[in-house]
């Protein structure tokens, strides 16, 4: 019960081997029928957030959602899963059909490839890479390419406009999160996610770097492509964007891999900086582990769906303001700040070091928040017809 | 014929195929597209040879930031994104000449390389990350390349806001 993952290993690999087979060619294997289980757990959960997804917006605004078709139309998933299936297969006229057809492949490839760096519990996990944190980057980055590919080759100057867009935020917004990435690696010493979450047993990043987790979750939802900054696919805007060319399954795989990328960064975000599998009871059973996750990965996803379905969209010129006048330099600030507050509280025991970088963080929101104030009232004089200053700045 | 050399085998073919192609195809796209399959290929090998850290580097900066410019740069500067132009100029055969030569010559240099016929020697779980980090940040190794590198970024950065910023102040 220690290490189910190893022990089942080991037991598989004892039996393929006596069978004769060889044994790198039985690693192989197994590590074939590892990766199939892993990526059969991800498309089942995607199939269950669909479910969570309408309820929990139904709630939101006031009603029940799906209803009819289970116990709490637990069943509807699988209705809508045979509706894109049986839906006719469209290809637009003049569109490049390999690259078409490739796109909603990699958008979903790309999701999936985050999964093999997720730490579920401590022995628990795919691959405990050692820049785990810049492959998740990198994963983003042929998301991103996905959706040039799709916005292209659609034919349409509707998918290519909102491509572009998507584009520009998701690349403008990687900014913030590489240099929030950063933060829980200076904490820890490493960009492996299976140490960050290790070094989180006695409390969490949370407690210690709060600025951060904000800034992170802002930044993921941007990457996301999910409201209030989905200007690519908002019906009244654009048409839905670069999904308005894609019908039945096609469509269905770009709406599933952008359900199970906002449940993957609710797990990011919970392995970062809440604990990840940590909780009651972990150390004498690991496999406890797996339930904290899921439950803290919920609560991410759930909190991300919360934004979504509370504010309305920003426009897109506010959208890259945002980034490139507030977040990216107060990002850095954090980090620098984070940098040296780390480095010279080190020495202490542990809450005098969390009461110290709490204490750092609690000012440098404070510092900014009186910044935001001061730009505000200064914009506010500005557009004022009656103020006496715009009238001395325009004689 | 280990797991290595066949990793390895699968992934030079990627890389060459997709080379070929992207002079080949006649839809600049598509050999946008082409260019990122080469560099992912090289992405591969990077991790063969058990530098992490770089395979991961090259996607993020070559396929993430550089192939996307690229796709950019074609799409927002063609009249329009069909076109395509005649597929080889009059000098071609030139060209071709000089590819056989350049390859020959290279191979003449290479085979008298040590390496040449050797398996290279791969140490297993050797902490190649930690080995860069110091290698960037003391003194006796290369910390002012590393510093001088990031003013010229510093420089290039400023030199692109004025360029842009003055551009619209002339529109005005």
């Amino acid at each position: 019960m220690q290490d189910p993952i190893g022990n089942l290993y080991n037991w598989l690999m004892g039996w393929l081997v006596s069978w004769g087979v060889d044994q790198a060619i039985s690693n192989i294997l197994l590590s074939l029928v590892g990766i199939v289980i892993l990526v059969t757990i991800a498309m089942v959960l995607d199939v269950f957030l669909v479910w969570i997804e309408r309820k929990v917006v139904a709630r939101f605004q006031d009603r029940l959602g799906p209803n009819r078709i289970g116990p709490w139309g637990i069943f509807q998933p699988f209705a809508d899963i045979i509706k894109l299936l049986i839906k006719e297969d469209t290809t637009p006229n003049g569109a490049d059909v390999f690259v078409f057809n490739l796109a909603p492949i990699l958008s979903l490839a790309s999701v999936l490839l985050l999964w093999a760096v997720l730490p579920i519990a401590e022995v628990v996990f795919g691959v405990d890479l050692n820049v785990a944190l810049l492959y998740i980057v990198a994963a983003g980055a042929i998301g991103t390419l996905s959706v040039i590919m799709a916005g292209w080759s659609s034919n349409n100057k509707f998918a290519l406009v909102g491509a572009y867009r998507m584009v520009a935020n998701m690349i403008s917004y990687e900014i913030p999160m590489v240099v929030i990435l950063l933060i829980p690696a200076i904490l820890t010493g490493s960009m492996s996610m299976l140490t960050i979450s290790q070094s989180q047993e006695q409390y969490w990043f949370v407690l210690v770097v709060p600025l951060a987790a904000l800034v992170f979750l802002i930044s993921a939802i941007a990457e996301l492509g999910r409201s209030p900054f989905d200007l690519n696919e908002g019906e009244s805007e654009i048409v839905s964007g670069f999904h308005i060319e894609y019908s039945g399954m096609k469509f269905g795989l770009f709406y599933a891999g952008e359900l199970l990328h906002a449940f993957t960064f609710g797990a990011f975000i919970s392995i970062l900086f809440f604990g990840g599998y940590n909780g009651p009871g972990v150390t004498q059973m690991p496999v406890l582990g797996v339930f904290y996750f899921f439950i803290k990965a919920m609560i991410g996803y759930w909190i991300i769906m919360w934004v979504k379905y509370t504010v309305p969209r920003i426009r897109i010129d506010h959208m890259l303001y945002f980034n490139w006048k507030f977040l990216v330099p107060f990002s850095i600030s954090i980090l620098v700040m984070t940098a040296v507050m780390h480095k010279s509280l080190s020495g202490y025991e542990t809450p005098v070091y969390v009461g110290g970088m709490l204490a750092a963080n609690l000012v440098l929101g404070w510092i900014t928040i009186e910044i935001l104030r001061a730009q505000a009232r200064k914009q506010r004089k500005m557009d004022d017809p009656n103020s006496r200053v715009v009238a001395e700045l325009t004689h | 014929m280990t797991a290595l050399q066949i990793i390895f085998l699968l992934a030079a073919a990627v890389i060459l195929i997709s080379a070929v192609m992207v002079t080949a195809t006649r839809n600049m796209v598509h050999a946008a597209l082409w260019l990122i399959a080469t560099l992912f290929g090289v992405a591969v090998i990077f991790a063969v040879l058990e530098a992490g850290f770089l395979a991961v580097v090259q996607v993020v900066v070559y396929i993430g930031a550089i192939a996307i410019m690229f796709i950019f740069a074609v799409m927002l500067t063609r009249r329009e994104m069909l076109d395509k132009g005649p597929q080889m100029n009059k000098r071609a055969w030139l060209a071709g000449i000089l590819c056989v030569v350049i390859f020959a010559s290279l191979i003449y240099m290479l085979s008298s390389w040590v390496g040449f016929n050797q398996i290279p020697l791969l140490v297993g779980n050797a902490d190649t990350l930690t080995l860069l980090g110091q290698s960037l940040l003391l003194p006796s190794a290369y910390l002012l390349p590393f510093e001088v590198a990031s003013v010229l970024l510093l420089a290039a950065l400023v030199g692109a806001v004025y360029v842009a910023s003055n551009r619209k102040q002339e529109e005005k």
